[in-house]
């Protein structure tokens, strides 16, 4: 065995820092299926999981990657898979079970541009509202984007956290640039890295409910095997697991899916600011975009601007409070992705009405140049 | 069937423009230009993403003559079904419609709506060229990837599992026409597909492609490894006709012959380094016992 936390100085991609981190978090089983740009996420883990214990297999297509994740987890493993675009298409029915079944995982998805099979070699950001809504029926969910290799590394750290603590699929927005250019990438000592497992059932195994909220909201999990009963569904099930097809079961789960999220906001949201303090001109932004968005702020506060950055580090849940409060304040929002308009809409739903809202998008293939954000700004601001 | 095609009477009407994106020396480029030779114009192509996609190139310097529906990995069998259907609605029931994957496309993630084309009985031709692993993204494990082979998913030890033998799952449907060939052996392959151009209901043709950048061998030996792969008796060429088994003139002449081991196949490419004697000679004694079968 090898020690699991590389701690030192590196200079790796993204993609290989996500594989770190993922190693670091504790995942010890990966299932996934190869396809560009996050093949090198799998490559990666088929070297290393042998290593430190872990389990790599490469499955024989994407709906088989995620379900195997699936059901590894519920030995009590933590696990992950990574993909892109028309990979994570398919792993949307399975999602979806994951979110039903409150099975903890994460899913690396490094963007490419679509629809189909798009620009398999290039850079996009257009799954995002599919990471929100891919899957059928109503859900929350948390998704996360790293900005850089470094971020690769802590974030995938942070999904397997979220996912653990809130037993529910969370997936890593990444995209093909973040995942495919080296940086460098420092991984700290092990005991500076802080860890979270799913809460574990206590007590009697013969009285356990499955589905028994804590007083997060959250259940406790037990591991196949234990002794506690364990009945895994995606019907509409009850505390015990059991199906109940009826509306009121349907509410009771439903209620109890969505309230752990809702209910915990403050706890799952991450955001930063970059010289917000007398910004009146605020560009909203995540993943790679936010690169873009650092440079158009000092480009603009250099012609005069009050410009400043708010990044999503979470996307979802969005931070539809903070967005708020920051619309009562500022003349504008312009938000930047890697998209033709989807972030976009929901800062635009959260302002209200209260500023001006823009988007500087791009159909893919590139990242957006910062020129494109000052000059909008030039054009509808007065310094 | 009528005599063999020879190198005298093949057809000098080209479906592939040259100058294509394939890489020196692929396998594929072979087979593909000698079996839309065989299908001729009258055929439309269903292709998931593979190397395929990538060798028919960018514009300008697209290279087929034939029109080509590209599709999801998952769908070649059940898109070309769904082309097939339309053609006899539109009363062209002498279309050749023709799926063309390759063996990650065919044997693990496509292998679901090949089996559905099959089980219902649908007239298509799917060629399936196995270059045995996933070469488009880099060289992954597939399911035809042979023990042992060290590939980006198996960097350790190489594959642990047997290539799964994909004919023999296609054969076990009971159709009317499965065959394996090789891009060492053209005419033979110009042959099968051209017959399968003759037969109602599906047909599956199996293609042995050798990839030099996957396989660990200089460019210009291609022919060569392909030929060694059938001579050591590895990888037969046979037909199941109506469910009636031929060995293939470049397996049947193996028969009751001594070939040569299949340790001279492995040393020809890099991707079995990591096999040791034991496997090599475990290996050799199960091909001993299929052929003495």
């Amino acid at each position: 065995m090898k020690p699991a936390v590389r701690t030192g100085n590196h200079y790796i991609t993204g993609d290989v820092a996500c594989a770190e981190g993922a190693i670091a978090a504790g995942c010890r089983f990966f299932g996934a299926y190869p396809i560009t740009p996050a093949t090198e996420v799998a490559e990666h883990m088929a070297e290393r999981l042998p290593d430190v214990g872990g389990t790599f297999i490469q499955m024989e297509d994407e709906i088989a990657a995620m379900a195997s994740i699936l059901g590894a987890a519920w030995t009590g493993v933590k696990t992950m898979t990574a993909t892109s675009g028309p990979g994570f298409s398919l792993m949307m029915e399975n999602l979806g079970l994951g979110v039903c079944t409150e099975t903890p995982c994460v899913i690396v998805n490094v963007q490419r541009t679509g629809p189909s099979t798009g620009l398999p070699t290039q850079t996009g950001q257009g799954d995002m509202m599919q990471a929100r809504w891919g899957s059928h029926g109503d859900y929350e969910l948390i998704a996360i984007a790293p900005s850089s290799p470094q971020d690769c590394f802590y974030h995938t750290i942070l999904a397997f956290n979220l996912s653990e603590k809130y037993r529910v699929p969370v997936l890593v927005m990444a995209d093909e640039i973040v995942g495919h250019m080296s940086e460098k990438v420092v991984i700290p000592d092990a005991r500076e890295i802080t860890l979270v497992s799913r809460p574990r059932p206590k007590g009697r195994k013969d009285r356990f409910r499955l589905y028994q909220p804590g007083p997060d909201g959250v259940a406790p999990m037990p591991a196949i095997g234990e002794g506690y009963n364990v009945h895994v569904t995606g019907l509409t099930h009850d505390e015990r697991g059991y199906p109940v097809m009826t509306p009121e079961a349907q509410e009771e789960m439903m209620t109890r899916l969505k309230g752990k999220i809702r209910n915990n906001l403050d706890d799952i949201i991450r955001t930063e600011e970059y010289r917000m303090e007398d910004a009146d001109i605020v560009i909203v932004s995540y993943g790679i975009s936010v690169r873009t968005g650092l440079t158009a702020v000092d480009e603009a506060r250099r012609l005069g601007y009050k410009v400043g950055l708010f990044r999503l580090i979470t996307v979802w849940p969005f931070p539809e409070e903070r967005i708020h409060a920051i619309a009562a304040r500022v003349k504008g929002l312009i938000t930047v992705e890697i998209n033709l308009g989807q972030v976009h809409y929901e800062v635009e739903r959260c302002a209200h009405g209260q500023a001006a809202t823009y988007l500087v998008g791009d159909a893919g293939g590139k990242i957006i140049h910062p020129d494109k954000v000052v000059s909008l700004i030039q054009e509808v601001f007065q310094p | 069937m009528a005599e063999k095609t020879t190198i005298l009477n093949l057809t000098e009407e080209e479906f592939v423009h040259s100058g294509n994106r394939a890489c020196t020396g692929c396998g594929l480029s072979i087979v593909y230009r000698i079996g839309l030779k065989a299908l001729g114009k009258n055929s439309v192509l269903v292709v998931p993403p593979s190397c395929l996609t990538v060798l028919q190139g960018l514009y300008p310097v697209a290279s087929t003559k034939l029109p080509c529906v590209n599709v999801t990995f998952a769908s070649t069998a059940a898109a070309a079904t769904g082309v097939r259907s339309a053609m006899m609605a539109l009363g062209k029931d002498d279309v050749n419609v023709v799926a063309w994957a390759g063996d990650g496309g065919t044997s693990d993630i496509g292998i679901q709506a090949l089996s559905g084309a099959c089980e219902r009985g649908d007239n298509i031709i799917y060629i399936c060229y196995d270059n045995e692993a996933y070469m488009n993204t880099g060289v992954q494990r597939s399911g035809t990837t042979p023990q042992g082979v060290l590939t980006t998913t198996t960097p350790i030890k190489g594959k642990l599992q047997v290539k799964k033998d994909v004919p023999a799952i296609i054969a076990a449907h009971g159709i009317p026409y499965v065959a394996t060939a090789s891009a060492a052996f053209p005419l033979d392959f110009y042959d099968k597909v051209k017959k399968a151009t003759t037969i109602h209901g599906p047909k599956y043709i199996h293609v042995h492609t050798p990839c030099p950048p996957g396989w660990g061998f200089d460019t210009r030996y291609t022919i060569k490894v392909g030929k060694l792969a059938v001579e050591t008796g590895l990888f037969d060429l046979y037909e199941i006709e109506n469910g009636s088994f031929s060995l293939s003139a470049p397996s049947q002449r193996l028969v009751g012959k001594k070939r040569p081991p299949v340790s001279d196949y492995f040393a020809a490419q890099g991707r079995f380094k990591s096999l040791d004697t034991d496997m090599v000679n475990t290996i050799q004694q199960q091909v001993d016992a299929k052929w003495a079968a």
